[in-house]
């Protein structure tokens, strides 16, 4: 696709002209009702607002990341409204997507900044090396990613960060973060950012989020981390299909055991739902298929802070991420040391104090009389 | 950039490792204090052996004699409902089994989540009325001291937090499961430098005390 | 010359802290469970009874210099310091309120031997200067006379002839050889002569060869009760020069609680060796004479009869059955205490109470204990075995108007004896 500018027409008349039918149209905004956590009645306000709504230009960047988010978004095609949604967005400049290469592409990006200054959406995925690091790390056409995020944001209305890189650092900021690796709320404080985390997250929540922001014309309601609560609200736990198992006590111990044939909670098997929040367990992948814990394999927490550092993927959430033996065995053999110092202190200690003791006489005690 | 998983991460990580480490130095130091004070030779003829009525004493002591159940039964079974309904939360919970397995490779079945919830329940209450009790008792009022105060809300605020999160009470989760985690860890910071110690050293005082009765021929 | 001072004290003090010590203190957990065992709190409902505060000079020094985390409060001067005032006002605590009946080491939760640490905590109240009158007085006299009544031979040797004339029999003293060294308490020769005729009409009865000693005839230490080591081992040598020098292998303790605590347990540590003989309380005695079939008694008491038992014999010496079995031998309608043996409830006037005179109202709260006791099961009278705990009684139900005598067991015995063709 090449640069262009955002089209007069509002979002229903292009979707009309692809063939979208009007009930396909409603659907598709009760869809994203339920999905945005609103009640029912609100789809004819959605859709009513999509109606008017204009295409906005959205400027696509990728950094230090594994294209697995944008794999994510391109497999989402059922129900198929979620590719037109792309189509109803201008998609100026994205990497993977865009015919245009070299300079031209780089050029839409300039272009389609100035053409719309001050109302273009900015989307990043990756993580950026962090302005004190080595801006050879990551380059894009001969800038660092962390220049290109700057220079893009600037007059951007607001950034999405979708991924876990973009959001919180994620693989590349992993200890020992050999490239100084740093998330989009890292670096943009001046611009609004919301964050789509997960790895990768669920394409519903990117077009969901995308068509908020159409509707309503504002960020939706965000957590601590500016998640939108519609999506990270609930954690993984709450909502999971195998809780009444949890609550039971009823627990799978190894992957191929009775429970796990059963179906029973993966707490022990290191699920990190009780602590991870997203979408997973009510939306599901792969047009509502499955999800990994319907699959039979723990969460892993992708969607959190510090994912990679967390502790083992099949450590238990109670299990301490440095725990060993070892460590309770070093600092049991540091007390004995220290203990035995202490106490062969308190021995001569003893020793002298009972060599210390005066014998009473009964003159002594006379002499209280 | 410091959030609740953060927060958790903290203390699951840095700060899991100084209070063990703090915990470890500090109560085997309290231990070798104690044993190597050791007692002075007995010179006087014993009826019986120390160590069969020292054993037995370290076990006995757990419940009271009749009479004094008679004259104290509030603080004999408040006193016992918290300790085991703490005892209960704290070592037959699946998530403490598995931090304990994590640690010696040591685990065992687990009660079912609503019995420990109920549990736990019940011990806040039974906790609650023991600072009822220490404030307004005449005896207890008069000899307790501000380390009494601290350990019991370092002990509430254990078990209060670990309520919480099982009942997933305090948003975001992490914030709620990493204040448990922390309340734990100041507790067992504190364990070898307060009366928290007794939860070791007092098997060691009643062995002492069935002994020193044994040999003269009383089961204490 | 040199004279007792907080120095001293604390010294003695710092001596005292063992392996035991530190870990009591260690686990007290301030459950206020001991005071539900003493007598002087239950009584008075004064909280400042309750045992376990009753240590705290002794916790102090423990917690100051016997522990790391006392020690890191020390440099910041955060610790509570014993001071002069401080033992001043915990003298009536240690002594006046304490019997060292060690029922509050029975029932601690966590296991304190809390009387153990009422007898470590007097040693630094004597050396502070800190001790009652009163046990200061009575130990003067034990060490400058041989009795803390200042009772003399010649008062022994009236009695000696009284018993010889009234039972024909002799009282045989300084008798080498003899299986059985006797000890008497002044008390005992004062107040309960009929003890000495009792036991010499037992033993003729039994065959038994004793004898009593002129060098000691005195079996109560006043340097156990006021705390003093030093006191004590004198008084200890004393027993046991006489028995070595009469080379007996057995040594009878009266019908005296303490006394028969400090020479059969403290005694051999204060001397620091063992024995060459073995100690046995009178009512021991009594009971392997009654297994070995050498006591044989005829009739009953019939009348309603219980007893109790010394806290220094039962609970603090394991000698429970003997006199259950002594009195199944001789009353036919014996009934318990509630609580008894090693159970039983302090008479109130032990651990150097009763030479106390100051500390008299306190102990005759506490007796309102054993009082209570005693109405429960309404006995015609009471069997003891121990003067300190029979005087007590006696003052006690007389104070409160209830008629009922109380007997020595020793002296039952003796009135049951078959008498010899």
């Amino acid at each position: 696709m090449a640069a262009r500018k955002p089209t007069e027409k509002t979002l229903g008349e292009s979707l009309r002209e692809r063939g979208v039918s009007r009930r396909g149209f409603l659907k598709f905004c009760a869809a994203t009702a339920s999905m945005m956590a609103l009640p029912p009645s609100m789809a004819p306000a959605i859709a009513a607002a999509l109606e008017k709504a204009k295409r906005p230009s959205v400027i696509w960047l990728s950094f230090q990341e594994c294209t697995g988010c944008t794999e994510s978004l391109t497999r989402s095609h059922a129900p198929t409204l979620e590719d037109l949604i792309l189509d109803v967005i201008s998609l100026d400049y994205h990497h993977t997507l865009q015919a245009a290469a070299g300079d031209a592409a780089e050029h839409a990006r300039e272009q389609a900044m100035a053409a719309n200054a001050g109302e273009y959406l900015v989307i990043v995925d990756g993580s950026i090396p962090g302005p004190d690091s080595n801006p050879g790390f990551s380059t894009v056409a001969g800038h660092s990613n962390y220049a290109m995020l700057m220079e893009t944001v600037e007059n951007a209305a607001a950034v999405i960060a979708v991924g876990t890189c973009a959001t919180f650092g994620g693989l590349p900021a992993a200890n020992p973060n050999p490239t100084g690796a740093m998330s989009v709320m890292d670096l943009v404080k001046n611009k609004p950012v919301i964050n789509v985390s997960g790895c990768p997250p669920i394409p519903m929540v990117i077009t969901g989020v995308i068509a908020h922001y159409l509707t309503f014309g504002r960020l939706p309601e965000l957590d601590a981390y500016n998640r939108p609560m519609a999506f990270f609200g609930q954690s993984i736990h709450d909502r999971c299909y195998r809780r009444p198992f949890y609550d039971k006590g009823l627990f799978a111990k190894t992957f191929d055991d009775e429970g796990a044939r059963l179906g029973w909670c993966l707490y022990e098997l290191g699920c990190k739902g009780p602590t991870t929040y997203n979408a997973c367990a009510t939306m599901r992948w792969n047009d509502g298929t499955s999800w990994p814990v319907e699959a039979g394999h723990p969460c892993l927490g992708c969607s959190e802070p510090k994912f990679w550092d967390a502790g083992g993927f099949y450590n238990a959430v109670s299990v301490p991420t440095s725990a060993s033996g070892m460590n309770v065995l070093a600092a049991g053999a540091a007390g004995a040391v220290v203990g035995g110092a202490v106490a062969a202190l308190a021995k001569k200690q003893t020793k002298t104090a009972v060599t210390h003791r005066q014998p009473v006489t009964v003159e002594e005690l006379e002499a209280k009389l | 950039m410091s959030g609740s998983m953060e927060f958790l991460l903290w203390t699951k990580g840095p700060m899991f490792n100084i209070a063990i480490a703090i915990f470890a130095i500090g109560l085997l130091v309290r231990i070798a204090e104690i044993f190597m004070l050791g007692r002075a030779k007995n010179f006087a003829e014993a009826r019986a052996g120390e160590w069969g009525p020292g054993l037995r004493t370290m076990v006995t002591r757990t419940v009271a004699d009749p009479g004094t159940f008679q004259r104290a039964p509030f603080n004999v079974v408040v006193g016992w409902v918290w300790h085991i309904g703490f005892l209960m939360a704290l070592l037959l919970f699946l998530p403490h089994i598995a931090l304990i397995e994590s640690l010696t490779g040591l685990s065992w079945p687990a009660l079912p989540n609503p019995v420990i919830s109920l549990v736990t329940s019940v011990t806040l209450v039974a906790l609650i009325a023991t600072l009822v009790h220490r404030m307004t008792h005449p005896v207890k009022k008069r000899i307790s001291t501000v380390e009494d105060y601290v350990v019991w809300a370092v002990v509430f605020a254990v078990v209060l937090t670990g309520w919480l999160a099982y009942y997933r009470l305090v948003n975001p989760y992490p914030l709620v499961l990493g204040m448990h985690i922390l309340s734990a860890e100041i507790m067992l910071i504190l364990l070898p430098f307060t009366k928290l110690t007794h939860i070791f050293t007092t098997f060691i005082a009643r062995w002492y005390n069935g002994a020193a009765f044994g040999r003269k021929g009383v089961q204490s | 010359m040199s004279e007792l001072t907080l120095e001293r004290g604390l010294a003695a003090f710092r001596a005292e802290v063992d392996g035991p010590v530190a870990a009591f203190f260690s686990s007290c957990v301030h459950c206020g469970i001991c005071a539900q065992a003493c007598p002087f709190y239950l009584e008075t409902g004064d909280p400042k009874y309750t045992p376990i505060l009753k240590l705290e000079p002794l916790r102090r020094v423990w917690e100051a210099d016997f522990t790391l985390w006392g020690k890191i409060k020390g440099l910041f001067g955060l610790n509570h310091k014993v001071t002069d005032e401080m033992l001043a006002e915990w003298e009536e605590l240690l002594y006046d309120s304490c019997s060292m009946c060690g029922r509050c080491s029975m029932v601690c939760p966590v296991g304190n031997d809390l009387a153990l640490m009422i007898r470590k905590s007097r040693e630094g109240m004597v050396q502070a200067g800190h001790a009652p009158e009163g046990l200061i007085a009575a130990s003067v006299r034990a060490i400058q006379t041989g009795s803390p009544m200042g009772l003399q031979w010649k008062t022994l040797a009236v009695q000696i002839n009284h018993v010889q004339t009234s039972s024909g029999l002799e009282v045989p003293v300084d008798k080498e050889g003899a299986e059985y060294l006797v000890l008497l308490s002044s008390m005992e020769i004062i107040n309960f002569p009929e003890y000495l005729e009792a036991i010499t009409k037992i033993f003729d009865h039994a065959g038994v060869t004793w004898t009593l000693s002129t060098q000691c005839f005195e079996a109560t230490n006043a340097g156990i009760q006021i705390g003093n080591k030093d006191i004590a081992a004198q008084l200890v040598e004393r027993v046991v020069a006489a028995a070595e020098k009469l080379k007996v292998p057995k040594v009878i303790s009266p019908e005296c609680g303490h006394a028969f605590t400090a020479i059969r347990w403290e005694g051999p540590n204060l001397i620091g060796r063992p024995y060459p003989f073995k100690v046995f309380h009178i009512i021991e005695v009594l009971d392997e004479l009654r297994a070995a079939g050498r006591i044989k008694t005829e009739g009953m008491e019939t009348d309603r009869l219980s007893m109790h038992d010394p806290c220094n014999l039962a609970r603090k010496s394991g000698v429970i059955q003997q006199q259950r079995n002594l009195m199944n031998l001789v009353a036919e309608n014996f009934v318990e205490l509630k609580e008894h043996g090693k159970f039983q409830w302090c008479c109130g006037a032990g651990g150097g109470v009763s030479s106390n005179e100051r500390a008299e109202p306190l102990k005759m709260a506490a007796f309102k204990r054993k009082k209570a006791q005693i109405e429960e099961v309404n006995p015609e009278r009471m069997v003891t075995m121990c003067a300190t705990c029979r005087t007590q009684l006696e003052e006690g139900l007389e104070e409160f108007n209830m008629e009922i005598p109380v007997v020595g067991l020793t002296e039952m015995i003796a009135e049951h004896l078959v008498e010899k063709n």
